[in-house]
């Protein structure tokens, strides 16, 4: 088992869930989001989900296309994010997944990133267009480097897609709440609900909830039905609005605080 | 040739369905529903009334006959999809997929747009059928395609400016993919050209391979035989692969697609994905795209807003790599000697992307022998561009 599932049953044993907080790599430098990383984690995130910014991020709201963007703008590369996610590794034990888009995963070559991914210390890996039927291309590279690779289930994900989607999933399985890109609608619990007990039947695999959740109220909701609650766009939003001279870490991190203590 | 696409979409090593888990199951349904409309005769005798009484199909193959004789080389012909309703080759597929939309039983259609044509046969099909209809359209292109964008409000479809990136064709396309994903219980996603996620580069194809299909039909007629080259600008692709699929496997049959060159080869101004591009992955296929070598897809450039996108349709990619097509390119400066060239010398205004096509077909067709037969598909009319043209010159 790798740290996600580790970080997962010592949450469980503990009766806590799981804080997973998003951030755009490179936003607005690679430094910053060092310094942010840490800074998550000592605020209360349980796992980092650092975001690989794509020049086209199709499945992203406005509040994270910016980010990438300025990321892009600023030189990040996926390179330079893995060099990150090593420099945080000799900080911290945090469990890491990258999440992003496919091409510059394919241009800097599945299995070269797979391996270097590992000796950076990710230990998940979230693409969200490579659905179970595009995704052997590189899962056959992350399963052999023992890197989890995170499926996503969508609200229009049918019966027999869900089976599908199981067979192949590992570290825990990511749900999301909204019909619509990241963080543009606030989800409906009832919905979200019974999505999870659909899935519950099937999996033993923790259940994260993500795409929608800005509020601590929203947070507490999905974590009584959830293993674990994603926010990402209401942290990357701070960190834009604190771009010139405001402390977006600070603000980002008193957010992320605040979250964690309705989680609790 | 093989049939392609396999099951999943696949171009031998592009195409698929590289598509956010929320859009799978609408992609999946749409597959399902095509595959069910293909088996049923009546959807197609509907679709191709539509196509006669409607759209004004067949279109012409015209002889252009003071052409060929300046030029002094191979029979020119000329395919008119000019000469159809809304003015472009474009009518053909959103007659296809708006008829699908409604067996589906859809009543909101959204589409893309960069030069305004597949917006416009958007909005006149949604009009057609009483379906709500958004078009998403980069802001740089709304400017330079101004007519288009009245003509779309006319018939009552809403113009979503898109102001993202640079503003054009790939930013509208993200644009709608992200509406889509929210959308996808009740709206149907009309893309305009044989790129997407699968079904979409199939489904387009065989919509638009009604052109070839006529131009196999006309030229028989006329000559007796098949062309010996036909040549069409490639944009995303879907009215050069409209042309050459139904002639994939007569072997004898030379087939050239036409990239944007833009302000030159040398330069990163250009939409030539094929000849100035690498493999990767944009807009749910696998095909050549403009990218730096982090693989950050890279703006395209073209004075034609229609060409102006940094990927190409999938099958396309396989074409190329296989050698069952060539593709080469032509620069704006030579797109726009070719546009005022057929004005003068035919009389006849070709829209700017076709007039790509028009630029090569000069500089090969006074080489050829002239018992040659060239065709040249004249995928839309260039009233559009008359603004663009007027601040060129």
């Amino acid at each position: 088992m790798g740290r996600i599932g580790k970080k997962f049953e010592e949450l469980r044993a503990k009766k806590e869930k799981a804080l997973i907080v998003y951030a755009t790599a490179g936003d607005p430098s690679i430094a910053a989001t060092r310094e942010l990383a840490l800074s998550l984690e000592k605020s209360g995130a349980d796992i980092l989900e650092i975001g690989v910014p794509f020049s086209d991020p199709t499945a992203d709201g406005p509040v994270i296309q910016a980010a990438s963007q300025r990321a892009i703008k600023a030189g990040t590369t996926l390179r330079g994010v893995l060099d990150l996610v090593a420099d945080i590794r000799r900080a911290s034990r945090i469990p890491i997944v990258l999440f992003g888009y496919f091409n510059p995963i394919f241009a800097y070559g599945a299995q070269k990133f797979s391996k270097a991914a590992k000796d950076a210390g990710v230990d998940g890996i979230l693409v969200v267009d490579l659905p179970p039927e595009e995704a052997g291309e590189l899962r056959v590279f992350t399963n052999a480097a023992g890197i989890d690779f995170i499926s996503l289930v969508a609200p229009t994900t049918g019966d027999d897609r869900l089976k599908a989607i199981l067979k192949a999933a590992s570290g825990f399985l990511y749900c999301i709440s909204i019909t619509g890109v990241t963080g543009t609608a606030a989800p409906k619990t009832e919905d979200i609900a019974r999505e999870i007990s659909k899935i519950r039947k099937l999996t033993k695999l923790p259940v994260a909830v993500g795409f929608g959740i800005t509020s601590a109220g929203q947070a507490r909701a999905i974590a009584r039905i959830a293993d674990g609650v994603v926010i990402g766009s209401s942290v990357v939003k701070l960190i834009g609005e604190n771009q010139n001279g405001g402390d977006g870490i600070r603000a980002a991190a008193a957010h992320v605080k605040e979250i964690k203590a309705a989680l609790l | 040739m093989k049939m392609l696409p396999d099951q999943k979409g696949h171009f031998d090593a592009f195409g698929g369905r590289y598509a956010a888990e929320t859009l799978m199951p609408a992609l999946l349904e749409l597959e399902e529903a095509y595959a069910m409309a293909q088996k049923d005769k009546s959807f197609e005798k509907e679709f191709d009334r539509y196509r006669r009484d409607y759209a004004g199909r067949p279109t012409p193959l015209y002889f252009a006959c003071r052409m060929t004789q300046a030029l002094g080389g191979a029979r020119i012909y000329l395919k008119r999809e000019d000469l159809n309703h809304t003015g472009s080759h474009k009518i053909n597929n959103t007659l296809g997929q708006a008829l699908l939309a409604r067996r589906m039983g859809k009543k909101k259609v959204i589409a893309e747009t960069g030069a305004g044509q597949h917006g416009v046969a958007t909005a006149t099909v949604a009009a057609l059928f009483g379906m709500e209809c958004k078009i998403f359209m980069g802001e740089e292109d709304i400017r330079r395609q101004a007519p288009n964008v009245f003509r779309m409000k006319i018939l009552g479809a809403e113009v979503v400016p898109v102001q993202s990136g640079t503003a054009t064709l790939k930013d509208a396309m993200n644009e709608a993919m992200r509406y889509w994903v929210g959308s996808v219980r009740d709206t149907f996603y009309i893309i305009g050209t044989t790129a997407g996620p699968h079904p979409y580069p199939m489904m387009v194809r065989n919509f638009q391979s009604v052109i070839g299909r006529e131009v196999k039909k006309q030229t028989a007629r006329a000559e007796g035989r098949n062309p010996d080259v036909l040549v069409a600008c490639v944009g995303g692709g879907s009215n050069a692969m409209g042309l050459f699929y139904p002639f994939r496997n007569e072997k004898k049959v030379k087939m050239i697609g036409v990239e944007a060159a833009g302000r030159g080869m040398n330069t990163l101004e250009h939409s030539a994905s094929i000849n100035g591009g690498k493999i990767g992955v944009l807009h749910g296929n696998k095909t050549y795209l403009l990218q730096d070598e982090n693989g950050q897809v890279r703006d395209a450039y073209s004075i034609a807003a229609g060409l102006d996108y940094p990927g190409v349709g999938p099958e396309h990619a396989y074409f190329a790599q296989s050698g069952r097509a060539t593709y080469v390119t032509v620069t704006d400066e030579e797109a726009i000697g070719a546009f005022l060239y057929l004005s003068r010398q035919e009389g006849i205004i070709p829209a700017l992307e076709s007039s790509h096509a028009i630029a090569h077909a000069m500089k090969i067709a006074p080489k050829m022998k002239k018992r040659r037969i060239l065709v040249i598909c004249l995928s839309g009319r260039g009233d559009k561009d008359a603004r663009t043209i007027m601040e060129t010159l």
